[in-house]
């Protein structure tokens, strides 16, 4: 009852999605605010109902209705209450629910703080958001509807895969989707922007805060789950550059560039049409993401062939949405003029080469992951593009990146003097190449790419230091700084907080697999590790080997450490849970590989040695926080009329 | 200069550097494809033998040894036409199982063994690394051809 319940809820929001996407566009359209006004409500329904359908599948899930084929195929009676609940959205379809439901509250959320928009505004916004809604509302209930019976039911359910068992996934996905579907926003801003040929600075500082809490939203998803692989994988590492991570990490970089881009537009009123194009790319590539990630295309194209109409739909759909958003681009976009000169030395100058740069190293991640994707569905081989490759692109496009990111914010706008930015910069250039060639003298071996990091991570802390200082001796207090200042930042540097733990990790972490016997010990980073043999361990729905590890420094045992081996009851399913001592410094990470000898006991260990890593996860810490500051400024709060900028171009971007 | 002179000059600037980028970007891309080959094109000659290349297969039953060290594996992976015998320093992932599907990265050595860098990872029991489910069933495809 409850499951069909469910299915009957997505219909009504399908149909409410209906409403809310015709009406007000057509009201917008021939200015009838009757046909306007019924976005709110129709936006604010489909949300409500959105949100019953999803209850009624957790409901499903948290009852073990093993007579729901999404419960039977992804849950266990023995799976604890927090990962049944987790269950929910871990599917191919509950995950598309769980879009779904996001979408509707992002919906409703601009429904609710939208009162200063003109009506006609606020009408085309919520119309194309609906008109999204519909896609995934049809996709869900034609080809994925997540209430599908199985007759008879199963006895007990397949369980959830192990690795996704673990808290660090229970977050992930709502954060990532918030990150997704907030993009959906700015989307449908730009679209609103291009029915409308209204492209002003009044529109950039509608759209901006939306797209600065979903830049931050996704930042944290991606953090999120870079530290579940690090924790959950068993290998230690925490960025692969596999397709599913290359899937939220390209609209994130488009985000990145978006959110630099909006703020020319609403301080200076130039970009207009970038902007507007950024925008379009950020969702159709969030869009791009969510089908890579979950249509299986991934693990096989020939995913597609045995149900070729989710095949079918999601390429349509991609096509209507990119296609279409790009055609009416195409032809409004060359009817915005651009507003706001500027001279090759300015900070938009500045923010544009940034700009470029972020979008070239976009592009070259879009090649790394599509390509052998192309490859195999022209049926030309299979190929596969490594970390090598995107290495060796990545890191030097992150150059002028990240040197950009130190001057941008201390340049003027319009126009900057050369001179005068060296006088102010130099100090911080000569410290930061100090300690970019001595740094790495003091650790342990000389990499020439821990030059380049620590260069670049010092570099960015002082601008930002400076920024302060600047302020500080033209009579601003600190409680007088924006937020939107504050904001940018803490999130410039939570970005050399993070590019110095990346430095560090990748260049001096030490690893080492070995065979070890009870008592056998070996030493790495100056600790010793002495092997204490397993135990048997029962968990809710596993048992394991928990072996016990003494990590010890100078002869004084530090940490016990207990990494396991587990077997999964349902599947079946070996997993290795490692076992981490965090610290600010550096992390201890040991695992189990596999029983070399069970009755003496004898294991193949793997041992870590993580300097820093944690400054990877607290730099994206800031940078969210960061955004989310920023997105609270005071000025997006009061009432703002459509015109153009006034003299506050001397505020932070 | 002129600013619309001064404009073309940032515009030609930008171009340049968006063409070295992608110079660089297309020859790291070049230089870092790896190519899959199932047992049987490896036994034919169409793997290169100075680069680094991918198969994938079964791993045969009973193939799998271990030298004393305890963390050089040897193992047959097979596409149940042709095999190939590959050796490994390192843990194994989860997965790795006699009779379950592999996917190998690495080169062949002077010896003739494919020595393995790195040995994939599934992260699902019922999943089956594409590449290896490709060979099997080509060599399946060719088998019935020869049947026939």
């Amino acid at each position: 009852m409850i499951p069909e319940l469910g299915h009957f809820a997505l219909i009504v929001a399908l149909l409410l999605a209906l409403t809310q996407a015709i009406l007000p566009l057509i009201g917008a359209q021939r200015g009838n605010l009757t046909l306007m006004s019924v976005a709110r409500p129709a936006a604010q329904g489909q949300f409500v109902f959105s949100l019953l359908a999803f209850g009624c599948l957790a409901y499903s899930f948290m009852v073990n209705d093993f007579s729901v084929e999404n419960v039977a195929s992804n849950s266990f009676s023995q799976l604890p209450e927090i990962y049944r609940l987790t269950a929910t959205w871990g599917s191919h379809e509950g995950s598309l629910l769980l879009w779904v439901l996001i979408l509707g509250f992002w919906t409703t959320a601009v429904s609710v703080f939208s009162r200063h928009l003109p009506d006609d505004m606020v009408a085309r916004v919520l119309g194309v958001m609906g008109l999204i809604s519909v896609g995934f509302l049809a996709f869900l209930l034609t080809t994925s509807n997540p209430f599908d019976r199985l007759l008879p039911a199963a006895a007990d359910g397949r369980d959830m895969n192990p690795l996704l068992q673990d808290w660090g996934m229970i977050i992930h996905p709502p954060m990532l989707y918030m990150g997704y579907v907030g993009f959906a926003v700015a989307f449908a801003f730009a679209i609103a922007a291009l029915l409308s040929g209204r492209l002003d600075a009044a529109w950039a500082r509608w759209s901006r805060p939306w797209t600065t809490v979903a830049w931050a939203f996704l930042t944290l998803g991606i953090a999120l789950g870079s530290w579940w692989a690090y924790r959950e994988l068993g290998w230690g590492g925490w960025w692969f550059w596999d397709p599913t991570e290359n899937a939220s990490f390209m609209p994130w970089i488009a985000g990145t560039a978006l959110i630099h881009s909006l703020a020319v537009t609403e301080k200076r009123g130039a970009f207009k049409a970038w902007t507007v194009l950024l925008a379009l790319v950020a969702f159709s590539l969030s869009l791009l993401g969510t089908f890579l990630v979950r249509s299986g295309v991934l693990s096989s194209v020939h995913a597609f062939a045995t149900d070729p109409a989710r095949g079918a739909f999601i390429l349509g759909f991609l096509v209507l949405v990119i296609g279409g958003s790009l055609v009416l681009y195409a032809w409004r976009a060359p009817k915005m003029l651009s507003g706001g000169g500027f001279t090759w030395f300015s900070r938009e100058a500045l923010l544009l080469g940034n700009n470029v740069v972020l979008l070239a190293a976009l592009g070259a991640v879009l090649l790394g992951t599509l390509y052998p994707l192309l490859i195999d569905a022209l049926g030309m081989g299979k190929i596969s593009v490594g970390p090598p490759y995107f290495n060796a692109v990545f890191v030097p496009l992150m150059a002028p990146a990240l040197f950009l990111m130190g001057v941008g914010p201390l340049a003027r706008w319009k126009e900057a003097s050369l001179p005068d930015m060296l006088s102010r910069l130099k100090w911080a250039l000569a410290i930061s190449v100090a300690t970019g060639i001595l740094l790495p003298l003091t650790l342990d071996g000389f990499k020439p790419w821990a030059v380049f990091g620590f260069a670049m991570a010092m570099w960015i802390l002082l601008t930002v230091l400076i920024g302060f200082r600047e302020r500080l001796k033209n009579g601003a207090r600190l409680s007088s700084l924006t937020r939107s200042f504050w904001g940018m930042q803490l999130a410039h540097l939570g970005m050399a907080v993070g590019v110095a733990g990346i430095t560090v990790v990748a260049n001096y972490q030490v690893e080492r697999d070995v065979r070890m016997n009870i008592g056998d010990h070996t030493e790495l980073a100056g600790y010793t590790f002495t092997f204490r043999g397993t135990t048997e361990h029962q968990g809710p729905n596993y048992r394991a080997a928990r072996g016990s590890v003494d990590v010890s420094k100078n002869g004084k045992v530090l940490y016990e450490l207990h990494p396991e081996k587990r077997i999964y009851n349902a599947s079946g399913m070996p997993m290795t849970e490692a076992s981490i001592q965090i610290a600010m410094f550096d992390d201890i990470y040991v695992a189990l590989g596999e029983p070399l000898d069970e009755a003496a006991q004898t294991w193949a260990v793997r041992v870590f040695h993580k300097p820093f890593i944690n400054w990877l996860w607290i730099g994206a810490l800031m940078m969210v926080i960061g955004g989310f500051l920023a997105a609270s400024d005071r000025r997006y709060r009061i009432a703002v009329k459509a015109t153009a900028p006034t003299g506050a171009a001397t505020q932070g971007a | 200069m002129k600013s619309r002179h001064k404009k073309l000059l940032v515009i030609l600037l930008g171009l340049t550097g968006l063409g070295i980028a992608a110079a660089l970007i297309l020859n790291a891309f070049q230089s870092n494809l790896v190519f899959f080959y199932s047992p049987t094109e490896v036994a034919a000659g169409k793997a290169p033998s100075d680069r680094a290349f991918r198969i994938g297969g079964l791993v045969e039953e009973g193939s799998v040894k271990r030298d004393p060290d305890g963390l050089t594996v040897r193992f047959v992976v097979t596409d149940t036409s042709k095999s190939m015998p590959v050796v490994y320093k390192g843990i194994l992932p989860d997965l790795f199982k006699e009779g379950k599907g592999v996917v190998a990265e690495g080169k062949i050595g002077a010896d003739g063994l494919f020595n393995s860098t790195q040995v994939l990872a599934k992260h699902d029991e019922n999943y089956m690394p594409p590449e290896a489910a490709q060979a099997l069933e080509q060599a399946a495809k060719a088998q019935q051809t020869l049947v026939q």
